[in-house]
């Protein structure tokens, strides 16, 4: 031993330089999307000083993106495997929708509470399997078939008409409040944290976790290792199915109602969210905080223009601005970085 | 010496096609055999059937003396089997460490639930590496940050990683610059000293007269020739890869390879 010369990086850039600029983007990678927030926190600040930092309009903030940030969170773990879910808007509504229609049935309130994670995790397994063995060429086609299917399932089973009316049990994950230290904070709030908790330790610390990213960076390479990519895969789509149906119990539980109409285009905006958080649409790039970070800046985008009674058209313009700018910050960023 | 790796007879047909007719192969611990044929020898099948993923239509296998069978390449690897690609089938975006121990993952229970041990497979990764006298600033890199000598290096980690004995290599050095190619010969060279045996294919005499010890040729899905390489010189491996066992001049084909015709 001892005879082999060093294996170097194949590189002429002085190691210091080198390593300074991977730090530099393994530190921006991981909290460029809250320097986003705080740009956007600012900016709210600065519009509108009385309103903007009121409790009352944090936590209006928090519970209108509640759901979104749980949509956003599933649509995060499939992006990371390199994949997209176009279906859990139509999933939010039909989970949503299910619970209120057996509602009106007279099932007891466990049973609704459990009745959208059940859906939602039916129609992500769908997902999975036909993906997986059924070998659909891309998930784009899958769920977008599923996409249609949800959300045909959802104006089936309501004649295409709102209920309303859930009972008190169900509504409180979505309306509820709890006092912490005298201040009125959203239950909803309570469940996004959680969430995203458990999301956090399931894809950094357990092994399917790690092997979420590794399909996601080179399934040849986690295939040939011996993980199980398809197993994986209809997991993924099963956790993310799950996450909007719970999404749906929060939006059922604001609203007090099952609407046909809920979650059209919500699948964008989670999408929309995960892109701003800084994930990678390629896979395996990605960090849980970065999707709540992505989460929030639509959320606060949203708030400030309402409090400045801007037009609901130009939040739309906007959204599809910071996306595109935040893309190509990232191509810009990584281009300067593999140069060197 | 008990051979690390024993094949006898080997076949292997894919409907009407016979890709691999009657090959025997031996390798001993330590030993570096270099694998050599044209395109459509049987190298790549051949390797396939070693390494658990066709099984052989006919033909034995021995591991230490002893017969195995293997259902998928997770067999071979438990008897200590393990391959090593051409195109480097690592996940750019992850750790050294994770690469190394991907699939296979040290972990640690806490409560009810199972969590990688992030800090004992890097500390193991760290201690393989120092083994193996590869050299990275930190086994915490990603992968990707890695020049693709760094990155085969790293791939031959992970095939010795967990008590490989008997480590493939499907032209290891094709996607190398050409700086880099010595260096994961050397690491080749240096498995030996650890009683690691290594299968090699390559297209590059270079490789095959600098790493190995022996030199075997298919031709046609058959045994051509085998020598050690102290015996032979290039221009008789050449006249091998093309089918050509007696001298260097006209080809002059073998009986043998008219029958697989």
């Amino acid at each position: 031993m001892g005879v082999t010369p060093p294996l170097e990086a194949a590189s002429d850039v002085p190691d210091v330089e080198r390593s300074r600029l991977a730090r530099l983007t393994t530190f921006i990678d991981r909290f460029g999307a809250l320097g986003i927030v705080l740009i956007m926190g600012t900016l709210s600040y600065v519009a509108q000083p009385d309103v903007f930092l009121t409790t009352n309009n944090i936590a209006n903030i928090f519970r209108q993106t509640a759901f979104l940030a749980l949509l956003a969170l599933g649509q995060f773990m499939v992006i990371v495997t390199a994949g997209i879910d176009l279906s859990v808007g139509s999933t939010l509504a039909l989970a949503m929708m299910s619970t209120a229609v057996l509602s009106v049935a007279g099932v007891p309130w466990p049973l609704l509470i459990l009745t959208p994670f059940l859906v939602g995790a039916a129609v992500g397994v769908i997902n999975g399997v036909g993906l997986t063995w059924l070998h659909m060429p891309h998930p784009f086609i899958m769920t977008l078939g599923m996409l249609n299917i949800a959300r045909g399932l959802t104006n089936l089973i309501s004649g295409g008409v709102p209920i309303s009316g859930l009972p008190a049990e169900v509504r409180w994950l979505g309306a509820g409040n709890v006092s912490v230290g005298g201040l009125q904070v959203p239950v909803s709030v309570g469940v996004v944290i959680l969430s995203y908790l458990a999301v956090w330790v399931f894809l950094q610390h357990t092994r399917t976790g790690r092997h979420v990213y590794a399909i996601g960076g080179n399934p040849q390479a986690a295939r040939v290792t011996g993980v199980n990519v398809d197993r994986t895969l209809v997991l993924v789509y099963a956790l993310c199915g799950l996450l909007a149906g719970f999404s749906g119990l929060l939006l059922a539980g604001r609203t007090n109602s099952g609407f046909p109409n809920a979650g059209i285009g919500a699948e964008l905006d989670a999408i929309s969210a995960v892109i701003i958080g800084g994930a990678s649409f390629f896979g395996g790039r990605g960090t849980v905080l970065g999707v709540f970070a992505g989460v929030l800046v639509i959320g606060m985008m949203r708030n400030l223009l309402n409090l400045s009674n801007v037009q609901v058209f130009w939040q739309q313009i906007l959204i599809g601005v910071v996306i595109i700018a935040v893309v190509a910050f990232d191509v810009l960023r990584r281009r300067i970085g593999s140069a060197s | 010496m008990t051979p690390a790796i024993v094949a006898r007879g080997l076949s292997k047909s894919f409907g009407h096609v016979v890709a691999l007719s009657g090959v025997d192969l031996r390798v001993d611990p330590g030993e570096v055999l270099g694998v050599v044929g044209d395109n459509g020898a049987g190298k790549t099948t051949l390797m396939k059937i070693l390494s658990g993923v066709h099984p052989p239509t006919e033909g034995q296998l021995l591991i230490n003396g002893e017969e195995v069978r293997f259902a998928s390449p997770r067999d071979a690897q438990r008897v200590g089997i393990e391959m090593v690609y051409q195109d480097l089938a690592l996940a750019g975006n992850l750790r050294i460490d994770e690469n190394i121990f991907l699939g296979r993952e040290r972990t640690r229970q806490l409560g009810p639930v199972r969590l990688v041990d992030h800090r004992a497979n890097l500390a193991l990764a760290k201690q393989h590496l120092d083994n193996l006298n590869i050299h990275v600033k930190s086994v915490g890199q990603l992968v990707e940050q890695l020049s693709g000598g760094q990155r085969q290096a790293v791939a031959i980690a992970r095939a010795t990683a967990f008590d490989g004995r008997v480590v493939i290599m499907d032209e290891p050095t094709a996607a190398l610059a050409v700086r880099e190619v010595r260096k994961v010969l050397d690491l080749i060279k240096d498995l030996k000293t650890h009683g690691i045996s290594v299968i090699l294919i390559s297209h590059r005499l270079d490789d095959i007269f600098y790493v190995c010890d022996r030199v075997m040729a298919l031709f046609h899905g058959r045994n051509l020739a085998e020598a050690r390489l102290a015996d032979v010189d290039r221009n008789e491996v050449i006249g091998w890869i093309m089918g050509n066992k007696g001298g260097h001049g006209v080809p002059d084909r073998p009986d043998r390879t008219d029958e697989a015709r």
